[in-house]
């Protein structure tokens, strides 16, 4: 493509981006002069260039949309919403011009006639004189033309207007060249007395409006370009190129200098001395071409101070201090919007109307003071104003409205901390919306903005005094400070933003790493941190190396079924090189335990999320120059860049972010509450129980729901008696039979054994086993086999095999049926049905669970339906079973409880019967869904009294109900 | 790449520097790239390595304040991997998609020019792999010359 095109091109879109941010407020604002006249101007160019390049469709869409923004800009047509569709429309329609001639190099071809028609339609419109332009207009381009050459040369600078338009009157009869000569020929000495009849009688009054502005537009164009001529554009790519080969310059000077240092009496010593030096100059100049002074970003913020004070009819003063200071060009751009939102919001909240600042006893005039300067490679930008302050009552109010806390909660809360509520989302104190602020845009985005840079925001402020914020941002995106550190001797660095602290944990110390089912955890004072062992995730060691190694197994066994020639050869040289490898990762292995003597926490954020990260060792802190990734490492997101540190060695930069992402939490995010957490836990895991552990003869360990054990007792074997063959024990002046748990239990002669009590009101039962271990709460996941009485299956506890014991089975088939004989009905006469025994139907998708409170119910006196899941559940129910009462599980796969019991509660038939939910987690939310949808009690999971006081009060009520 | 092939395979109007090739040797085969797309020769480098990266990269060095990726070119080609550590091995550096590559192999040889007509497509039982990656072959004396495709060749990496 053509350079000229091309940059025309880049220009076109800059100007078009810029503009796109604003059209928004045109929207709100039809009339906003200076979008208009912003609008105008970049069409203009436009138009002009287009004519230079011969670009003919562009630039009759760009003089027919010129015509009409120019009749908006000088006012003297209103711009109602169907002209500002039209000014978009014709935006858009440039736009995708521009686009096509970037992407083709030539215009598209096409019709524009009817936005054309339209645009003429507009420009026409409103007044009689109107029709008469155009043609006119056509006439006298080219002369006008013709003295915009002259003005961009600079002749005009000489001339006035008066001359000018003599000029221009002159003009109609002469060729350009006779004019540029009279041009030259007057400078100042023509009489104005002579140019001006002609320049009255020429040109008609909307004509010379329209020279006038031209001139203006180039006048000011000129003076534009006089700047520019001591600016030049130049690409990022040679800015950086440069840089990089600064780098390497200081680089070699440092490895001069150390060779320098090794001899004395160089006749080297003052040329490298001076070399240093300019080396570091040079080094300073380069960064500097990435700088530009924040006066930049602030620009703008003079005039939206005016408009807004003349809006909102306040005297507010604006003071600038530290414009000069300099920051990273991409870090400027970033904090421009942040900014001007910022000194709107401090205009428009923050000053009081002049009467209110002077019944306070403050100047009628506000002040809003921008300060900028350097600290500790950081710039700090503080906005701070006189008005009113943070309203602390409003902020509270607000907060409860949008639930963010609750009154009491507000109540206990430091001021700082309230204050810290406007930074939430939808926060805006704003008592009404202004055209100004306060559309829920707010204070939210700008700290979200001001992070994603790597800075913080902070505030202060005094009711009634004023408001200050400080924003801490870093000098430059492009060079970061980051802590070096090894593990399994590759060298990484962390980007010191993320990183809280450093902690060093050692094997046998206090501060040592602990484990919990082999996650390492460290408790860092009085948190549990978990841990994230570097080597691991990069896969440099341990659990990970064997599966690296079977995928290059793979990966070989692939490429050798591909292979048709000499496949035999290859196989052979190819596993010699498997095993290499092999052993090369078993000798960093084994070193890296050796080093694991002592190991270095890096305690990191993301987010709210804090985590450590396990390394070998960690050296210091280093700027480093963030460079990114090649594109075929572009698919690892543990690395954000990479860069050179300064003895020349490539090292990766390690991403927070993704590591938080891989290494469990998913979404970091602040709003993450402990219950998502914990579901997302329970998913994984299944549910969380407490066992108590035991042993009987042999090896295994036992378990048992601790939920039904009522008491654990030692019992001395002298006091064990004998009744029908039955063992017995005289237990609180009752008679309590005892079962060994199986003939592995030696009964002794002597001493004490220990007994677990399973009990129902007065009636209990004893079980002997051989020794009591723990309790423990545990993940199980309880795999059954049926193979011995008494055992509902296995699980893995604390590390070990362990049998989950069918109590069922201990309760009415290994002792008869004492429990079921037991006569008196636990719960009242009143509850019992014509058999005697209520119906449950038991709805659970664990067996553990249906397993483990079928006998509770048993027990009970309850007639026990188990089904495995919900569907089941509903089809029996609808094909007429009878149930008295029904207990669901919440978390089922397929259809949840909620759904069941929606589903249930539709059907007529069962809309009065008691539905109880069982869930491991009762949350106030779970809770209230539940009796949404029809549950009646909501009861968790392993509080077994709560459930059968339950089943028993809900019974009783609807009996009663009913009756 | 198009004007890579056009290069190797193609007609005589073609300047001097355009068909020469640098050669290189990779367990004992002699291997050709187009001398216009090599912009360094190197000696033995450190590289660090990239954790989780395929297995064909080897890794990164800093060649000149630029970090240029290292390529293992043995494992690309499916050959074994040299075990002595002793041995010294060099790199070629390549540019492609604007960044670049460091592809180590054992040594390198001269710049030869060969005479198109000493020139033959690929050879329909070479291994696939191999097929993939070279433009075809020339017949030198005394040994044959397998010229490399090294843009296909750092794609393959890219895509896997």
């Amino acid at each position: 493509m053509d350079e000229l095109v091309e940059e025309f091109i880049t220009e076109t879109n800059e100007g078009l981006e810029e503009l796109d941010l604003d059209l928004v407020k045109l929207e709100q604002d039809p009339n906003d002069k200076d979008l208009l006249g912003k609008i105008f101007r970049l069409i203009h160019t436009i138009k002009g260039t287009c004519g230079f390049l011969s670009l003919p469709r562009l630039e009759k869409v760009a003089h027919h949309g010129e015509n009409v923004l120019g009749r908006f800009r000088d006012g003297d047509l209103a711009v109602t919403p169907e002209y500002v569709s039209l000014i978009f429309e014709s935006l858009d329609r440039i736009k995708f011009i521009v686009g096509e001639i970037e992407s083709t190099g030539s215009e598209p071809g096409g019709d524009d006639s009817e936005l054309i028609a339209k645009l003429d339609a507009a420009f026409l419109s409103g007044t009689e004189e109107a029709p008469e332009e155009p043609p006119v207009e056509v006439v006298e381009e080219p002369v006008i033309e013709a003295i915009e050459e002259e003005t961009e040369e600079g002749t005009i600078g000489m001339a006035t207007e008066a001359e000018l338009e003599a000029a221009f009157a002159a003009a109609e009869a002469k060729s350009p060249e006779e004019l540029r000569a009279e041009l030259d020929g007057k400078k100042g000495d023509a009489p104005a007395a002579q140019a001006a009849p002609a320049a009255s009688s020429a040109p008609k009054p909307a004509e010379s409006a329209d020279m006038e502005d031209d001139a203006e537009e180039h006048s000011t164009q000129s003076q534009g370009k006089s700047v520019s001529d001591q600016t030049l554009r130049v690409s990022v790519d040679v800015l950086e190129n440069l840089m990089t080969m600064v780098s390497e310059l200081v680089l070699t000077r440092n490895q001069l200098l150390q060779i320098l240092r090794t001899q004395t009496d160089s006749e080297f010593t003052t040329p490298l001395q001076r070399l240093n030096q300019i080396v570091s100059e040079l080094q300073e100049g380069v960064m500097k071409t990435r700088m530009q002074p924040i006066g930049k970003a602030w620009a703008k913020l003079p005039r939206i101070i005016r408009d807004l004070s003349i809006e909102l009819n306040k005297k507010i003063d604006l003071k600038m201090i530290g414009q000069d200071t300099e920051l990273d060009r991409q870090v400027l751009e970033l904090i421009k919007d942040p900014l001007t939102h910022m000194v709107r919001n401090s205009g428009d909240h923050g000053i009081e109307k002049p009467k209110d600042r002077v019944a306070v006893g403050k100047p009628e005039t506000g002040t809003i003071t921008l300060n900028a300067f350097h600290e500790g490679g950081h710039i700090i930008i503080r906005i701070s104003d006189d008005g009113k302050g943070l309203s602390t009552e409003m902020i509270k109010k607000k907060a409860i409205e949008n639930g963010l806390a609750t009154a009491e909660e507000l109540e206990e809360m430091p001021v700082p901390q309230i204050q810290q509520f406007i930074f939430k989302a939808g926060f805006s104190t704003a008592e009404k919306v202004t055209s100004v602020s306060g559309r829920g845009v707010g204070m939210d985005v700008v700290r979200t903005n001001i992070e994603k840079i790597g800075g913080s925001i902070d505030l202060t402020s005094v009711e009634g005094k004023g408001s200050a914020f400080t924003i801490k941002i870093p000098l430059t995106l492009a060079i970061v400070s980051a802590l070096i550190v090894e593990s399994v001797e590759e060298r990484f660095a962390i980007p010191q933003l993320a990183v809280r602290e450093l902690v060093m944990a050692s094997e046998h110390g206090e501060n040592k790493v602990e484990v919990i089912n082999g996650a390492p955890v460290f408790r860092l004072r009085d948190k549990l941190l978990p841990l994230v062992p570097l080597g691991e995730l990069l896969q440099l060691r341990k659990a990970e190396t064997p599966k690296n190694i079977s995928d290059i197994k793979a990966h070989i066994q692939e490429a050798l079924a591909q292979q048709t020639t000499s496949a035999d050869d290859a196989k052979a040289t190819e596993d010699n090189g498997t095993d290499d490898l092999y052993k090369d990762n078993v000798v960093s292995l084994d070193t890296a335990t050796a080093a694991n003597e002592n190991t270095y926490i890096v305690v990191t954020q993301v987010g709210n999320y804090e985590f450590g990260i396990i390394v070998d060792r960690v050296f210091d802190t280093e700027e480093i120059v963030v460079k990114p990734v090649s594109g075929i490492l572009r698919n690892i997101d543990l690395f954000s860049g990479n860069t050179i540190l300064g003895d020349g060695s490539v090292i990766m930069i390690l991403d927070p972010n993704g590591i938080a992402r891989q290494t469990g939490e998913l979404e970091v995010a602040d709003n993450l509450g402990a219950k998502e957490k914990e579901t997302a836990e329970k998913d994984q895991r299944g549910e969380k129980i407490s066992l108590l552990l035991f042993k009987t003869g042999d090896s295994t360990p036992k378990a048992v729901p601790l939920s039904l054990v009522a008491r654990l007792e030692n019992i001395k074997s002298t006091d064990i008696e004998r009744s029908g063959g039955q063992m017995m024990v005289q237990y609180r002046d009752k008679l309590m039979p005892l079962v060994p748990f199986d003939q592995n239990i030696q009964m002794k002669e002597e001493g004490e054994m220990p007994v677990l009590v399973f009990a129902d009101k007065d009636k209990s039962l004893g079980l002997i086993v051989g020794e009591i271990v723990d309790i423990m709460e545990e993940y199980i996941d309880v795999q059954l086999s049926g193979t011995q009485a008494g055992l509902m299956g296995s699980a893995i506890i604390d590390g070990k095999a362990t049998d989950v014991v069918d109590v069922m089975h201990f309760l009415d088939g290994g002792n008869g049926s004492w429990f079921k004989d037991h006569g008196d009905e636990p719960f009242g006469e009143d509850i019992a049905s014509a058999d005697g025994k209520r119906r449950v139907l038991l709805v659970d998708d664990s067996p553990f669970f249906r397993n483990m409170l079928t006998p509770l119910l048993n027990i009970a006196g309850y007639e026990v339906t188990t089904m495995d899941n919900a569907q089941e559940a509903l089809q029996m129910c609808e094909k007429g079973s009878h149930f008295d009462v029904i207990v669901s599980d919440i978390e089922m796969p397929d259809m949840d409880g909620f759904a069941f019991a929606e589903a249930l509660r539709a059907n007529p038939a069962w809309t009065d019967t008691p539905l109880v939910a069982l869930s491991s987690h009762a949350t106030p939310q779970d809770i209230n869904r539940g009796l949404e949808v029809g549950f009646d009690k909501y009861v968790a999971k392993f509080d077994r009294d709560t459930l059968l006081n339950t089943l028993s009060q809900t019974l009783s009520k609807t009996k009663q109900g009913g009756e | 790449m198009v004007a890579d092939k056009t290069l190797t395979t193609g007609t005589s109007n073609k300047s001097k520097s355009e068909r020469e090739l640098l050669t290189i040797f990779i367990g004992g085969q002699q291997f050709g790239v187009p001398i216009l797309q090599v912009q360094d020769v190197l000696g033995e480098q450190t590289v660090t390595r990239v954790p989780l990266a395929q297995a064909e990269v080897a890794g990164t060095l800093n060649l000149r304040g630029r970090i240029v990726t290292a390529i293992n070119v043995r494992k690309c080609l499916g050959m074994p991997e040299i075990t002595d550590k002793t041995v010294k091995q060099m790199s070629v550096v390549v540019e492609h998609n604007k960044e670049l590559f460091s592809l180590i192999i054992d040594k390198v040889g001269d710049v030869l020019n060969p005479q198109e007509d000493k020139f033959d497509h690929n050879i329909a039982t070479l291994d696939p792999l191999w097929r993939e990656v070279s433009l075809g072959v020339y017949r030198l004396e005394g040994s044959l010359l397998v010229v490399l495709d090294v843009p296909k060749l750092l794609d393959m990496i890219n895509t896997q």
